[in-house]
């Protein structure tokens, strides 16, 4: 994987509810605009099956499971009519983080240590599936912790890439994730976490200690 | 030795410098104006450092972080020396950040400061521009602003560490179409280059290729269509870029 993993943040509206007047108020004095977005680097890549790092001092992590959309084609300024038809592929990916309050600084030390977002198996042709259709369901040691659709998205699929593109070009490999759910259930060393996207693919991953 | 990756006549090259000039492998001495100039590395993570020197902080009315603000740019926004970078035409401010560019020379976890500067691959100059309208309290200072494609050019040249045996004693300086408008000293960093190191691989794992942009001394100015804007580290490099409209 050479591509970069762009995801998008604060994108469901129950998040949002949630957060409420504070949107208003300092530090953040007014809703966001536009798409809030934060970067996967690659040293956070990992692979079906390999172990998430879990920090001594951090008791649980949250499991952000997410439809990855893989850019089949350079995405510059595109229209969200459009949108769609620069996709590639989907994938499952879980955007690990350690649980956090303010979305006012880059969350770096909570959603970038190494390990923190498996990916995989396989990319799937996105061919004629509608991304926000799929339901992303989120397993710890088989128990169902969160079922999520495209129905509580800020702005679905095409909407987030179109957004993106107008000021950054996508490039084929480029992957971006359309976002967690509200409240990302926990996981703790010595579980295990398996995302489920009907249709796309499922993907185990083991909690470890650091 | 200082190095870069440059375009002439078609072809990629890597070239090194002397007496000013881009010297070919095999021999030829160009005027830097003969070539194309390309980011002097493919960066892996970028990483970026906001409000590092004290005086900056300031300017920007935000108490000095205790922990280094950073953030992350993607590879989409490096761009080359004499490049063009793009103001778009609904911003009212839009300004440089000339900033000391540290590469990663190998894999770093959990690096003591006193030998961090030991996985240093080299230094190279950077322009961090910012695009203020676009500025919003989510994860400040968000993709919009420092995440735009082109918008961070990087060079002209990758100097080797051996060249710049105090990175924290650097004069930096910007001139917009010649006149000086930015001074300052990497002295005054509040995180310095061997802290960053070490803080950083204090909780992730450090590569080669990956790139940290070490923040801006005081001296931010709107520059318009046609400014040319030169950003300077001392012993580094001098890194021009052209602003240019839709």
């Amino acid at each position: 994987m050479t591509g970069t993993v762009f995801a998008a943040a604060l994108n469901r509206r129950e998040t949002l509810e949630a957060l409420g007047g504070a949107l208003s108020r300092d530090p953040y004095r007014s809703p966001p605009k536009a798409p809030v977005l934060h970067l996967k680097p690659a040293n956070t890549w990992i692979g079906p099956g390999e172990p998430i790092p879990c920090p001594p001092d951090v008791p649980a992590l949250r499991m952000g499971g997410t439809i990855g959309l893989v850019i089949g084609r350079t995405a510059s300024s595109v229209t969200e009519t459009e949108a769609l038809s620069y996709l590639g592929g989907l994938v499952v990916v879980n955007d690990v983080s350690i649980p956090y309050q303010s979305h006012y600084r880059p969350a770096i030390k909570q959603r970038c240590r190494d390990g923190f977002c498996p990916i995989g198996p396989v990319v799937v042709p996105a061919g004629p599936i509608d991304p926000d259709r799929l339901e992303v369901v989120i397993e710890v040691d088989g128990q169902v912790q969160s079922r999520t659709s495209g129905n509580g998205l800020v702005r679905r699929a095409a909407r987030v890439l179109a957004d993106i593109s107008e000021f950054i070009t996508l490039q084929p490999g480029d992957i971006l994730l359309l976002g967690e759910p509200h409240q990302p259930p926990l996981a703790t060393p010595g579980q295990l976490v398996r995302i489920i996207v009907e249709g796309v693919g499922s993907l185990d991953n083991p909690v470890r200690w650091e | 030795m200082k190095r870069a990756r440059v375009i002439y006549q078609g072809g990629e090259w890597t070239a090194t410098e002397a007496d000013g000039m881009a010297c070919l492998p095999d021999g030829r001495r160009l005027a830097e104006t003969e070539v194309t100039w390309l980011p002097p590395v493919i960066p892996r993570t970028i990483f970026a450092v906001g409000l590092n020197y004290a005086d900056h902080a300031r300017e920007l009315a935000f108490t000095p972080p205790t922990e280094p603000l950073i953030f992350l740019k993607s590879p989409n926004t490096i761009g080359g020396h004499r490049s063009t970078v793009r103001r778009p035409a609904d911003v009212t401010f839009m300004h440089y950040e000339c900033e000391l560019a540290v590469v990663i020379g190998r894999a770093a976890r959990r690096v003591g400061r006193a030998e961090a500067l030991d996985y240093v691959a080299g230094y190279t100059v950077a322009n961090d521009y910012a695009f203020r309208d676009y500025l919003e309290n989510y994860y400040r200072p968000n993709l919009r602003v420092k995440g735009r494609d082109h918008a961070t050019p990087l060079g002209p040249w990758l100097v080797d560490p051996a060249d710049v045996p105090d990175p924290a004693n650097l004069v930096l300086r910007t001139t917009v179409n010649g006149h000086e408008t930015q001074r300052g000293s990497t002295s005054d960093m509040i995180f310095s280059v061997a802290w960053l190191i070490e803080y950083l691989s204090g909780f992730l794992t450090l590569s080669p290729g990956d790139l940290i942009l070490t923040g801006t001394p005081d001296g931010l100015v709107n520059v318009q269509v046609g400014d040319v804007v030169t950003t300077e580290v001392q012993g580094v490099g001098r890194l021009t870029s052209t602003i240019v409209g839709d």
